[in-house]
C-alpha cells in the first residue's frame, strides 16, 4: 500500500476516532463522568438505523436522522435514570454506573440482534477511490469522514461559543455550584450534554462500521482508541481530542501495515506510555488539586 | 460502628464468641457439604472459591488502599498460564508451580503499579484496563501460550513426582477440599494483612494519600506493595482457576471478566473481607448459575422466552446475564452504595439500638 494511502485513511481512521473522543470529552468536561458505556451506546444507535434499513426498507437518510433522534433520547435517559438518582457517587460508583449501562445495552442489542455479524452500508462506499493529486489516493469513504468531522466541529466550536446552551455548558463545566447561583438548571444541562454526546457518538459509529463490520461488539477496540485519544489530548480540549485521534489513527495505520498482528495492543501501548511521561495528557494545563 | 478500647482488641482475629462460634459452624459445614453436594454443585462452589480468592485481593488494592483497577482478569490469565506451563514444560510439582506463578502474578502487580503512582482516577482507571486487554492480546498471539487455541490443564498432582511422592485429584470434590483450605488461608491472611503496619498504610492512603505521605507512609512502597499482593491473589486463583476449568484459551479472560471481579467487591461492600466474600459469592451464583438458565426458571423463564419469541430473538437470551449484571451494578450504587456490608451494619445497628 503506498505512503500516501496509509496517511490518508489513517487520518480518516483518526477523525472517526477524535470525533469519538469528542463524545467523550463532552461528558467528561460538563460532568466528571467517564463514560464507558459511550461504545455500546452508540452501537445501540447504530443498530436502530440498520434494523430500519434492512428490514423495513427505509431510505438511509431517515434511518440516519431516526438513529440521530434516538439516540439524543437515549442519552437523557441515561442521564435522567442511572446517573441522576445517584446521590454522591463516588469516582468508583460512576465508574461502574457506566459500566453497568455498557453491560445493559450491550445484552440488550445481542439479545435483540443476536452477536452476528452484518453488513452496514452508507451512501459513501470506501471502495470508490479517486486521485485527486498524482499518486494519491482517497475513498469516497475518506472523503465523507472528513466532511462530516469538520462540519460538526465547526457547528460545535459556534454552539459552545455563541448560542446561550453552550454558554451554560461551559459555565457549568467552569463552576457547577456557581452556575446554579445565577440560574442555570446545571441537572437538564447534564441531560443535553450526554445527548450531544450520544448523539456524536453514534455519527462516529455508522461511519466506522461501514468501514468495518457491525456487530455488538464493533465500538469496544474503536471506543478505546477514542479514549486513547482524548487522554492523548488531556480529556478537556476540544482541539486536543481531535490531534490525539489523528494521532491514534496514523500510528495504528502504519504500525498495522507493518504489524498486523499487534494492531489491536497500540492503543493500549500509547495510552500507558502517555500517561506515563504525562499523567494528565499531553495537552491538559496542569492544575492543582485542593487538599 | 463497634469501639475498640485497646491495641489488642483491635488485632484480635474474632471480636465476640458469637463471630468465633458462627465462624466455626460456617467451616464444619462447608467441610462436610461434599457429602450431599453433586458433581456440578461442586463445581459451582470451586468456581465460587476461586472467585472468593480473587475477590478478597482486589478488595485489598480497591477497598483498603482505593485504587481503581479494571485489569484483574490479567493477572489471573497470568496466574493461570504460568501455574499450567511450569507443571508442563518444566515439570515443576503443583504447589511449588502455583507460588512462583502467584510471584509473577505479583511480579506484574508491581510493574503496573509504577505507572499507578502518578495517576488517579480516570486515568488509573483506563491504563489497568488498557493492562488487562493487552495481557489479553500477547496470550493469544505467542505460540508458547498455545495462541487462540488455549490451554489444557494437565492432571492436578499434589504431590511430587520427582521424589515418587504421587498424589493425584481427579474429582470434583478432592478439588473442592484442596480449592477450599487454599481460600481460608488466603482469608486469614487478607485479614491479618489489614491489621499490619502495611495494612494501616494502605487504609491511610485511601482516605488522603497527601496526608498519608506527611505522616511518613512512604506512597511508592505501600501503593505498589497493594498492587503486587493484589496481584498475587490473582495469581494464586488463576492457578487454580486452571485446574477448575481444564481447558482455557485467552477469551476466558476477557474485559468481562475483570469488570465482574471489580462488580463482586462493589457489591459486597468496599473495604470489607466479609463482604467480598459475599460479592464473590452471589455475583458468581447469578452470572455462572442463575441468570445463565434463566429460561429453567419457573415463572420469569417462560414469560421470557416467550418475550424473546415475540420481539426479540431466542438464541441471543444468553446475553440476559450481562442485562442482570449490568442492572446489578446500576442498582447497587443508586440505592445501597456501600454494598451488601453497609445494609448489613444498617440491620446490625436497628437491631441493637431497638426500639429508638
Amino acid at each position: 500500500m503506498p505512503f500516501g494511502q496509509l496517511l490518508i485513511e489513517g487520518l480518516a481512521m483518526g477523525a472517526c476516532y477524535g470525533l469519538f473522543g469528542l463524545a467523550v470529552v463532552i461528558i467528561y468536561r460538563t460532568s466528571e463522568v467517564i463514560n464507558f458505556a459511550a461504545g455500546t451506546m452508540a452501537v445501540f444507535s447504530t443498530y436502530i438505523a440498520f434494523h430500519m434499513i434492512t428490514f423495513y426498507g427505509h431510505p438511509f437518510w431517515l434511518a440516519f436522522l431516526f438513529a440521530l433522534i434516538f439516540a439524543a433520547l437515549l442519552g437523557m435517559f441515561v442521564e435522567f435514570f442511572f446517573l441522576r438518582p445517584a446521590k454522591n457517587p463516588t469516582l468508583l460508583g460512576l465508574i461502574v454506573i457506566t459500566i453497568g449501562v455498557q453491560l445493559l445495552f450491550g445484552g440488550l442489542v445481542c439479545w435483540k440482534w443476536t452477536a452476528d455479524q452484518q453488513a452496514f452500508t452508507i451512501p459513501f462506499s470506501y471502495q470508490v477511490i479517486y486521485e485527486p493529486l498524482p499518486g494519491v489516493f482517497m475513498s469516497q469513504w475518506a472523503v465523507a469522514v472528513f466532511v462530516i468531522a469538520a462540519v460538526i466541529v465547526t457547528l460545535l466550536f459556534f454552539f459552545f461559543k455563541y448560542t446561550k446552551l453552550g454558554t451554560a455548558m461551559r459555565a457549568t463545566q467552569q463552576n457547577k455550584h456557581a452556575a446554579k447561583i445565577v440560574g442555570i438548571k446545571t441537572d437538564r444541562i447534564f441531560a443535553f450534554s450526554w445527548a450531544f454526546s450520544s448523539v456524536i457518538g453514534v455519527t462516529s459509529a455508522m461511519l466506522i462500521s461501514s468501514r468495518t463490520i457491525l456487530d455488538p461488539e464493533f465500538m469496544m477496540e474503536p471506543f478505546l482508541r477514542a479514549f486513547a485519544a482524548a487522554v492523548l489530548g488531556g480529556l478537556m480540549s476540544v482541539p486536543g481530542v481531535l490531534l490525539g485521534g489523528g494521532i491514534m489513527g496514523l500510528i495504528e495505520n502504519f504500525f498495522g501495515y507493518a504489524m498486523p498482528a499487534w494492531k489491536p495492543i497500540t492503543a493500549f501501548v500509547v495510552i500507558v506510555l502517555v500517561l506515563c511521561v504525562r499523567p494528565s495528557g499531553l495537552f491538559a494545563k496542569h492544575y492543582v488539586k485542593k487538599v | 460502628m463497634d469501639m475498640k478500647r485497646d491495641y489488642y482488641e483491635d488485632i484480635e482475629l474474632f471480636s465476640s464468641g458469637t463471630i468465633l462460634f458462627w465462624t466455626v459452624v460456617l467451616l464444619v459445614a462447608l467441610f462436610a457439604a461434599p457429602l450431599i453436594l453433586s458433581n456440578y454443585h461442586a463445581y459451582l462452589f470451586n468456581l465460587i472459591m476461586v472467585h472468593v480468592i480473587v475477590a478478597v485481593g482486589l478488595n485489598i488494592l480497591v477497598g483498603s488502599t482505593g485504587q481503581i483497577a479494571l485489569g484483574h482478569a490479567g493477572f489471573f490469565a497470568i496466574g493461570a498460564y504460568a501455574t499450567v506451563l511450569l507443571m508442563t514444560e518444566l515439570s515443576i510439582p503443583f504447589f511449588a508451580a502455583l507460588i512462583i506463578a502467584a510471584f509473577i502474578a505479583a511480579f506484574f502487580g508491581f510493574i503496573l503499579g509504577l505507572p499507578a503512582l502518578r495517576l488517579e482516577g480516570p486515568y488509573l482507571a483506563i491504563a489497568t484496563l488498557a493492562f488487562g486487554l493487552a495481557i489479553m492480546h500477547i496470550i493469544g498471539h505467542v505460540e508458547l501460550f498455545g495462541g487462540r487455541q488455549g490451554l489444557m490443564a494437565p492432571a492436578l498432582n499434589i504431590g511430587i513426582p520427582q521424589l515418587g511422592l504421587d498424589w493425584e485429584i481427579c474429582s470434583e470434590k478432592g478439588k473442592y477440599y484442596l480449592i477450599l483450605s487454599i481460600t481460608i488461608l488466603m482469608t486469614l491472611f487478607a485479614v491479618n494483612i489489614l491489621k499490619t503496619k502495611a495494612g494501616r498504610a494502605f487504609v491511610a492512603i485511601r482516605d488522603s494519600d497527601i496526608a498519608a505521605e506527611v505522616i511518613g507512609i512512604n506512597l511508592t512502597i505501600y501503593k505498589t506493595l497493594a498492587f503486587a499482593v493484589s496481584a498475587f491473589y490473582a495469581g494464586v486463583a488463576g492457578g487454580l482457576f486452571a485446574f477448575v476449568l481444564g481447558f482455557f484459551d485467552p477469551f476466558t479472560f476477557h474485559l468481562i471478566l475483570s469488570i465482574i471481579f471489580l462488580v463482586m467487591v462493589v457489591v459486597g461492600g468496599l473495604g470489607s473481607v466479609m463482604g467480598s466474600i459475599t460479592g464473590a459469592v452471589l455475583i458468581t451464583y447469578l452470572m455462572y448459575d442463575l441468570f445463565k438458565n434463566v429460561d429453567e426458571i419457573p415463572v420469569v423463564g417462560d414469560l421470557m422466552v416467550a418475550v424473546s419469541e415475540q420481539w426479540l430473538t431466542v438464541t441471543g437470551m444468553d446475553n440476559f446475564s450481562m442485562i442482570g449484571l449490568g442492572l446489578v451494578m446500576i442498582g447497587i450504587i443508586i440505592f445501597e452504595p456501600l454494598g451488601i456490608f453497609g445494609a448489613w451494619i444498617r440491620v446490625k445497628k436497628y437491631w441493637k439500638t431497638w426500639p429508638f
